[in-house]
C-alpha cells in the first residue's frame, strides 16, 4: 500500500470543447522512475501538468476525475495548490531561469516559503547545487546572472531550484529536448542518483532515454493510456499493438 | 504568510482596477451628460458670438476637420514614404539610424515647441499670418513621426514571402510595393491615420499661435489664408480669454462635440480595425 | 521604362525620410536661434537662478518656471505611476477577460481625447473641490497634477501592461511551480522582468506631462510665483508661455525668454528619449 505515490483515477480534461485526456487510470510506485511517451499531442505532458495543477494557470480548462498524491486528492477544494507544487516540483522543456544571479535563483523558492537567513540559505544553495551536479561550475560565480549560463547548465541550475524547495516528486517535461548530448547525458545520470529520494515522472519524446532511466513506462495515444508497464517488458514484449508500432519505429 | 499577501494584493489591484474603469466612465458620462443638452443644431452649426450669448460653433467645427484634411493631405504622403523607406530600402548605418533617432525625437517634441517653431517660420518667415494653412502645415509635423512608425511596423510585419515571390516574378521594387505591400499593409496604415486623425482633431496648443484664435466672417470658408480657429482652441479661448456670459456652456458643448467625434472616429474605424489587425496578425 | 519609375520611386522615398528627419533639426535650430537672443539682455545666470520674472521691469527669471514644471510633473507622477502599474498588473494578470474587453478600449480611448477636455474638466471639477478643501480659488499645482495624473495614466498603463505581456509564460509557470503565490511570482519575477518596459512607460507619461500646456493652463492660475501650498496660484514653462506669447512682440526680450523656455522644454524631451533608448539598448544585452 504505502510504496504507491500517486493514483490518477477517471481522469478526463478538456480545452473548451475538446477532449485532450480520456478517462486516465494510472498508479506510480514510490521511489521509482516513471517515463510517459508517445507522440506529440497524444497528452503526455498534459497529464504531467494536471499532477502539480499547472493547468489551473490555463483558461478554458475543465479537468473531472481525481488525483490522488500520499492519499491525498489533490483537486479536492480543500487542497492548497501552494504547498501541492512545493511537495510536487517541475522542470520544464526549455531551462527557464528567472533573469537574477545564480544564488537567488535557487534561493527564490526557499525564500518565498519563508527562510530568511542567510546562513541556512547558503546551505540550501550548496546543498541544492551540489545535488544537481552543478557546483563544481558554479561555485566561484553565484552572484552572475544565472542567464549566461549554457543551456545544459541552465537546465542543471533549475533542477537544482526545484530541489532548494525540496519536494518528494519531481516532474520533468521533456527536460533534454533541448540541450546536446553531453548535457543530456549529465541530466540522465544525474535522475540516476536522485532516483533513490524521490519519485520521479519524466516525459520524453525519445524512447531510448525511455529504455535507458526509467522503471517502468506509459505509452499515450490520442489522449488514451494505451499501456503501462515496466520498462523492460514494455519495450521487449509490449501487449498491445499499437504500442509495438510506436517502439518499433512504425508511427511517431 | 505569502498567502495573506497575495490576498492583500488581489483585493488592492481590483480595487485599482476598477477604480481606474470607474475614473474613465466617470469622466466620459461627466462630459457627455454636461455637454449634450446644449447641441443643438443653432450651436453646433451657428456663428460665434463675441459678447452675447447664444453663439454657435459652426465655423469652428468646420475649421477642425478642414485644417486636419489639409494636414493629412500634408503628412501622410511623406509620413508613408519615410516608412517605406525604413522598411523596404534603409540599410544599416549611421544615415539610418540618424533617421529613426530623429523620428523618435520628433515624436517627442511637445505640441506648445511646435506651435512655437510654426509661428517662426510659417507665419512669420513665410509671412502666412495666423490661418489654415499655417495651422495646418505645423499640424502635419505633429503627424509625420507616428505616420513613418505606423508604416515601418506594418510593412515589417508583412512576411518575407511576399516580396519574395512578387520579385520572382520579375516586378521591380516599386511594383512590389505599390502593387503587394502597401494594399496588404492598407488596415495598418488606416489604423494608424485614424490614431493621427483623432490627434490631431484634439490638438490645440499646436493651433493658438498659428492659426490663430478668430473665424473668418463667412462660413465655410475655404480660403486657406483665412484665420482658422478650430473647436479645441475655441474652447480653451472662450473659457480663458473670451468675454460672453455663456462660455461654460459653450466650452461644456464643444467638449462634448469633441469626444463625441472623437468617440466616432474611434469606434467606427480604429478599433474595430486595431481588434481585427491584432487577431488577424496572431498577437 | 518601369525601371526609370523605379529609380525615381526610390528617389522619393529617400527624399521623404531626409525630409522628415530635417525637421528636428530645424525645430531645434530655429527655436534654439530665437531663444539665446535672451542672452544679449539677460544673463544666464539670472534666467536660471533667479525667481524673479517681472518683464515689464526688464527681470526675466524663469526658476520658478522650471522648478514648477519640473514639481508639477513629479506630483502628476507620484499619482499616476501607483494606478498606472498598478493597472497594467491588473489587466494583465488579474482582470478576467470580459473586464479586459472593457477596460483595454478604454484606456486606448483616453489617450486620445484631447487637452483642453482634460482642461476643462479639471477647472469645473477639482478646481471646486480643491478651492472648498483649502479655502482658496482652487487654482494651482494641485489641480494640475491630477488632472496630468489622469492624463498620463493610460500611456504608462498600456506601455507597462505591453511589457508584462512580453514576459516569457515559462518564466510565470517557473515560479509557480516552486509553490510560489500569485503576488510572488508578479513581484519577484514578473515585474523585475518587465521593469525596462515599466521605466520607458513612466519616462513617456513623464514627456507628455511636462510638455503639456493648455490643460494645465486652464487649472493652474498663472501667477509667477513659487506655490505655497495645494491652492496657490503658479506657472510652469508651458503655461507661462501660452500665456505671454499673445502679448508679446516678436523680437522683444521677453519674446525671445519665452522661446528660451521652449528650448528648455525640447531639450528635456530629448533627453528623455535618449533615456528610453538607454534603457532600451540595455534590454537587449
Amino acid at each position: 500500500m504505502t510504496s504507491e505515490k500517486i493514483r490518477v483515477q477517471d481522469l478526463n480534461l478538456y480545452y473548451g470543447d475538446n477532449q485532450a485526456l480520456h478517462d486516465i487510470q494510472l498508479s506510480v510506485k514510490k521511489g521509482s522512475i516513471t517515463a510517459f511517451i508517445g507522440p506529440s499531442g497524444c497528452g503526455k505532458s498534459t497529464l504531467l501538468r494536471t499532477l502539480n495543477r499547472m493547468n489551473d494557470l490555463i483558461d478554458n480548462v475543465r479537468i473531472t476525475g481525481k488525483v490522488y498524491v500520499d492519499e491525498q486528492n489533490i483537486y479536492d477544494n480543500q487542497v492548497d495548490v501552494v504547498q501541492l507544487r512545493k511537495h510536487v516540483g517541475m522542470v520544464f522543456q526549455r531551462p527557464n531561469p528567472f533573469p537574477m544571479s545564480i544564488y537567488d535563483n535557487i534561493a527564490y523558492g526557499p525564500r518565498i516559503h519563508g527562510i530568511k537567513k542567510k546562513r541556512d540559505l547558503d546551505e540550501i544553495v550548496e546543498r541544492s547545487l551540489q545535488q544537481a551536479a552543478l557546483w563544481n561550475e558554479v561555485k566561484d560565480r553565484l552572484k552572475k546572472s544565472a542567464l549566461g549560463l549554457s543551456g545544459g547548465q541552465q537546465q542543471r541550475l533549475c533542477i537544482a531550484r526545484m530541489l532548494a524547495v525540496d519536494p518528494d516528486v519531481l516532474l520533468m517535461d521533456e527536460p533534454t529536448s533541448a540541450l546536446d548530448p553531453i548535457s543530456t547525458l549529465k541530466v540522465e545520470e544525474l535522475t540516476q542518483t536522485l532516483k533513490s529520494r524521490y519519485t520521479i515522472i519524466i516525459v520524453t519524446h525519445n524512447m531510448q532515454q525511455a529504455a535507458r532511466i526509467s522503471d517502468y513506462t506509459v505509452f499515450f495515444l490520442n489522449g488514451h493510456l494505451v499501456e503501462a508497464s515496466e520498462t523492460n517488458a514494455i519495450f521487449t514484449n509490449p501487449k498491445d499493438k499499437r504500442t509495438e508500432d510506436y517502439i518499433t519505429g512504425r508511427f511517431g | 504568510m505569502g498567502k495573506l499577501s497575495d490576498r492583500v494584493a488581489t483585493i488592492l489591484l481590483w480595487f485599482i482596477g476598477l477604480s481606474i474603469l470607474a475614473i474613465l466612465f466617470w469622466f466620459l458620462y461627466r462630459i457627455l451628460s454636461q455637454g449634450l443638452p446644449h447641441l443643438a443644431p443653432r450651436f453646433v452649426f451657428g456663428m460665434p458670438e463675441e459678447i452675447l450669448p447664444g453663439g454657435g460653433v459652426g465655423p469652428q467645427l468646420f475649421n477642425s476637420f478642414y485644417i486636419l484634411l489639409l494636414s493629412l493631405a500634408i503628412s501622410i504622403p511623406l509620413g508613408i514614404g519615410a516608412g517605406v523607406w525604413l522598411a523596404e530600402y534603409a540599410k544599416k548605418h549611421w544615415f539610418t539610424d540618424l533617421i529613426r533617432l530623429s523620428t523618435e525625437m520628433l515624436a517627442s517634441v511637445p505640441s506648445i515647441v511646435f506651435g512655437l517653431f510654426g509661428m517662426l517660420v510659417f507665419v512669420t518667415v513665410l509671412g502666412l499670418g495666423f490661418s489654415i494653412i499655417g495651422g495646418a502645415l505645423t499640424l502635419s509635423l505633429l503627424n509625420l513621426p507616428i505616420l513613418v512608425r505606423v508604416t515601418e511596423e506594418t510593412l515589417r510585419g508583412l512576411p518575407g514571402s511576399y516580396r519574395e515571390a512578387s520579385a520572382a516574378l520579375g516586378a521591380t521594387k516599386w511594383q512590389t510595393i505599390k502593387s503587394v505591400l502597401l494594399p496588404t499593409s492598407l488596415l495598418g496604415l488606416i489604423t494608424g491615420i485614424t490614431l493621427v486623425a483623432g490627434r490631431a482633431l484634439g490638438e490645440s496648443a499646436i493651433l493658438i499661435f498659428t492659426a490663430g484664435v478668430s473665424v473668418s466672417r463667412f462660413a465655410p470658408d475655404f480660403n486657406v489664408f483665412a484665420s482658422g480657429e478650430t473647436l479645441s482652441v475655441h474652447l480653451w479661448y472662450v473659457l480663458s480669454e473670451g468675454l460672453v456670459p455663456d462660455a461654460r456652456e459653450i466650452a461644456e458643448g464643444s467638449a462634448a462635440l469633441l469626444v463625441l467625434v472623437i468617440l466616432i472616429i474611434n469606434l467606427c474605424l480604429a478599433l474595430p480595425f486595431r481588434y481585427w489587425y491584432r487577431r488577424s496578425s496572431g498577437r | 521604362m518601369s525601371k526609370r519609375t523605379d529609380r525615381l520611386m526610390r528617389g522619393v522615398f529617400i527624399a521623404s525620410a531626409t525630409f522628415v528627419s530635417i525637421i528636428i533639426f530645424s525645430i531645434i535650430l530655429f527655436v534654439g536661434k530665437q531663444g539665446v537672443q535672451t542672452f544679449r539682455d539677460v544673463s544666464p545666470a539670472e534666467f536660471f537662478f533667479s525667481t524673479d520674472w517681472t518683464p515689464l521691469e526688464n527681470r526675466y527669471g524663469a526658476l520658478v518656471f522650471i522648478l514648477g514644471s519640473f514639481l508639477l510633473t513629479g506630483l502628476a507622477l507620484l499619482f499616476a505611476v501607483p494606478f498606472a502599474v498598478g493597472g497594467a498588473i491588473f489587466l494583465a494578470k488579474y482582470a478576467p477577460s470580459w473586464v479586459r474587453e472593457i477596460l483595454r478600449p478604454a484606456v486606448d480611448l483616453f489617450v486620445g481625447i484631447p487637452s483642453v477636455v482634460y482642461g476643462l474638466v479639471g477647472l469645473t471639477v477639482f478646481v471646486p473641490w480643491i478651492g472648498k478643501a483649502t479655502g482658496t480659488a482652487g487654482f494651482g499645482v494641485l489641480a494640475a497634477a491630477l488632472i496630468l495624473a489622469i492624463m498620463i495614466l493610460p500611456t504608462i498603463l498600456s506601455v507597462s501592461e505591453d511589457a508584462l505581456r512580453t514576459i516569457s509564460r515559462s518564466l510565470e509557470e517557473g515560479s509557480y511551480a516552486l509553490g510560489a503565490t500569485r503576488w510572488q511570482t508578479i513581484r519577484l519575477v514578473l515585474l523585475p522582468a518587465a521593469s525596462p518596459g515599466v521605466l520607458t512607460g513612466i519616462i513617456l507619461g513623464m514627456g507628455r506631462a511636462i510638455g503639456e500646456a493648455m490643460a494645465v493652463q486652464m487649472v493652474i492660475g498663472n501667477a509667477p510665483l513659487l506655490p505655497t501650498g495645494p491652492g496657490s496660484p503658479t506657472s510652469v514653462l508651458t503655461t507661462e508661455i501660452v500665456k505671454d506669447m499673445p502679448n508679446s512682440i516678436f523680437g522683444s526680450t521677453v519674446n525671445n525668454a519665452l522661446f528660451l523656455m521652449s528650448l528648455v522644454l525640447l531639450l528635456v524631451s530629448l533627453v528623455l528619449i535618449l533615456l528610453i533608448r538607454v534603457i532600451a539598448s540595455r534590454r537587449e544585452v
